[in-house]
């Protein structure tokens, strides 16, 4: 890809992701924070990626491990997010 | 599937975790944002088992064992996820987001590995730089997630000489980074791993229990950005959105955390090279504290105007919201006026309390914040302080040096009297004594929070 376009996504994401949370209350921290955790998961597809790259025993070890990881991080991320907000349910300011 | 549809598919992904985030700071949508979150990383997952770059062919390589992985990643994270107890989830967090950091340095290993000589130096200089902050991001919240868990101390490990060996390790780890860029070989990279998983011990080790929420927070952050590396270095668009937007705003988040806990974000940060060996206070001496019966606690409750539920990790710990609002009701029923006090970082966490109150249905108007609470101390008569310490010691306003100095609390010193249901005289998470326990106005209910609740719930229905 071209440098300047991957400036430009990263510069660009930065700013969004400044402007998404900027203003959150103090109860929202912990799913927040939790939810975001689940978001980075998402390196699961980078995970597979170098799996189907993989040419010896070592780094598909290794592939294999990074995808047991990935995966207990994005859909336990998303579990416990969700178990988190369940709580909230119900009581409406 | 060809390389346009993959990568639009890949920016509706990433445009679902732009929505996911921004659900997610307010109340009422947070919950559908959580779930756009994990449509957009299901989505992308199963995306990638259809696309290939050039030169390989579906299906993907090694299939079997990818999908075994995930197997075994669903298999250990889902349950681990549905059964923790509430008074557990952040040091599940913690973990998750250290496997987080883990998947990402090791992705950035084999990747390297794979090229060989055919890297080039952007990517290596990429590498370098996620296998250091995912390897500080795993060993990091490991402890983090020993220390929430308590199994090991909870206070500031600080040894002598700290700073320099930290700052030494960090040298190290940049010297052998640009080792790594410089000569391009296996053992440097894994001495690199080495290091970096060191680094990561040694700075979280001196920071204290207070202080832990933020770390994690920032450790999140730290991961999210290793994420957007091994995008570059995967030629792959959407781990470099994902991965910088988790890292911009949980940068942001961790800055609002702090804020919230009245803490210097920079004094959290470089607490490692600037802490230095501290007197341990002449810690267990014994002195007088006025301790209570149900009986003597339902007494004052009866004739109390204003009484102010201050609720903490003893809460969460003995699962007693219910029980503690059964007690509210009660005192409702009698004309009291009843408020809980929240301190935002009550508990392990920002928003543990109003979660856990939360799940016992209290009404959201009875949930007061620390701002909207402090000037009302003066005019309550009870203030119950239930399984909570640090976020009320006034010594974070009178003792200057002290580890939570200048942390805002709940100054239920100002109400008439103070009640604390504890379960012992240990001190709180920061591991500091509380003047309070000793005041003349307290009285002490010593017991597990929901028996001692359930006793004096029962007492003061018999007045």
């Amino acid at each position: 890809m071209e440098p300047m376009a991957i400036v430009s996504i990263f510069v660009l994401s930065v700013f969004v992701g400044f402007e998404v949370v900027s203003k959150v209350s103090s109860t929202l921290h912990t799913p927040l924070m939790s939810g975001a955790n689940a978001i980075h998961g998402v390196i699961l597809v980078g995970a597979i990626i170098v799996a189907d790259h993989s040419t010896t025993n070592l780094e598909l070890g290794l592939s294999v491990a990074a995808i047991i990881l990935a995966t207990i991080n994005m859909v336990g991320g998303f579990v416990v997010t969700d178990r988190m907000l369940e709580m909230f349910k119900g009581n409406k300011k | 599937m060809n390389r346009t549809l993959y990568d639009l598919i890949g920016l509706a992904a990433g445009v679902a975790f732009i929505l996911a985030l921004k659900g997610l700071s307010h109340p009422k949508t947070a919950r559908r944002g959580n779930l756009i979150g994990a449509f957009g990383a299901a989505l992308a997952t199963l995306v990638v088992f259809f696309h290939t770059n050039e030169g390989s062919s579906l299906p993907l390589n090694n299939l079997g064992w990818i999908l075994g992985a995930i197997a075994v990643g669903l298999v250990i994270g889902v349950p681990a996820a549905r059964k923790v107890q509430m008074t557990q989830m952040p040091q599940l967090v913690a973990l998750f987001n250290g496997v987080g950091g883990g998947a990402a340095a090791l992705v950035a290993i084999v990747e390297y590995l794979n090229l060989g000589d055919t890297a080039t130096t952007a990517e290596v200089i990429f590498t370098v730089f996620t296998v250091i902050v995912g390897c500080v991001s795993f060993s990091g919240s490991i402890i983090t997630f020993m220390k929430l868990q308590e199994l090991m101390t909870t206070r500031p490990v600080i040894f002598p000489a700290g700073r320099f060996i930290i700052a030494a390790t960090l040298v190290s780890v940049l010297g052998v980074g640009g080792w790594v860029v410089n000569s391009l070989g296996t053992t440097p990279l894994l001495i690199l791993a080495g290091l970096s998983l060191l680094f990561g011990i040694l700075f979280v080790l001196p920071v204290g229990g207070a202080d832990v929420p933020i770390v994690i927070s920032l450790l999140n952050a730290f991961t999210g950005l290793t994420v957007a590396a091994s995008g570059y270095v995967l030629d792959s668009t959407l781990l470099i959105i994902a991965g910088t937007l988790v890292g911009a705003s949980g940068t942001i988040l961790t800055r609002l955390m702090a804020e919230a806990m009245g803490r210097s974000l920079f004094g959290t940060l470089f607490g490692a090279f600037t802490a230095k060996p501290q007197d341990v206070a002449a810690a267990g001496e014994e002195r007088p504290v006025r301790s209570g019966s149900p009986d003597d606690v339902a007494i004052l409750l009866n004739y109390a105007r204003r009484v102010v539920i201050v609720p903490g990790f003893g809460l969460a710990v003995a699962q007693a919201q219910h029980t503690v609002r059964e007690l509210a009701d009660l005192m409702i029923s009698k004309g009291i006026d009843v408020a809980y006090g929240i301190h935002p970082v009550a508990g392990r966490m920002p928003g543990h309390m109003n979660v856990l109150l939360a799940e016992a249905n209290v009404p959201y108007d009875q949930l007061a914040e620390m701002d909207e609470v402090n000037p009302t101390f003066g005019q309550t008569d009870v203030a119950i302080v239930i399984g909570a310490n640090d976020v009320v010691n006034p010594a974070a306003q009178t003792t200057p040096g002290c580890p939570i100095y200048g942390m805002p609390i709940l100054e239920v010193n100002n109400a008439a009297n103070i009640i604390f249901l504890k379960r012992s005289m240990r001190p709180g998470f920061a591991g500091i004594e509380n003047e309070l326990l000793y005041d003349p106005k307290t009285m002490l209910l010593f017991g597990d929070a929901k028996a001692s609740l359930t006793k004096v719930v029962s007492a003061l229905k018999a007045l």
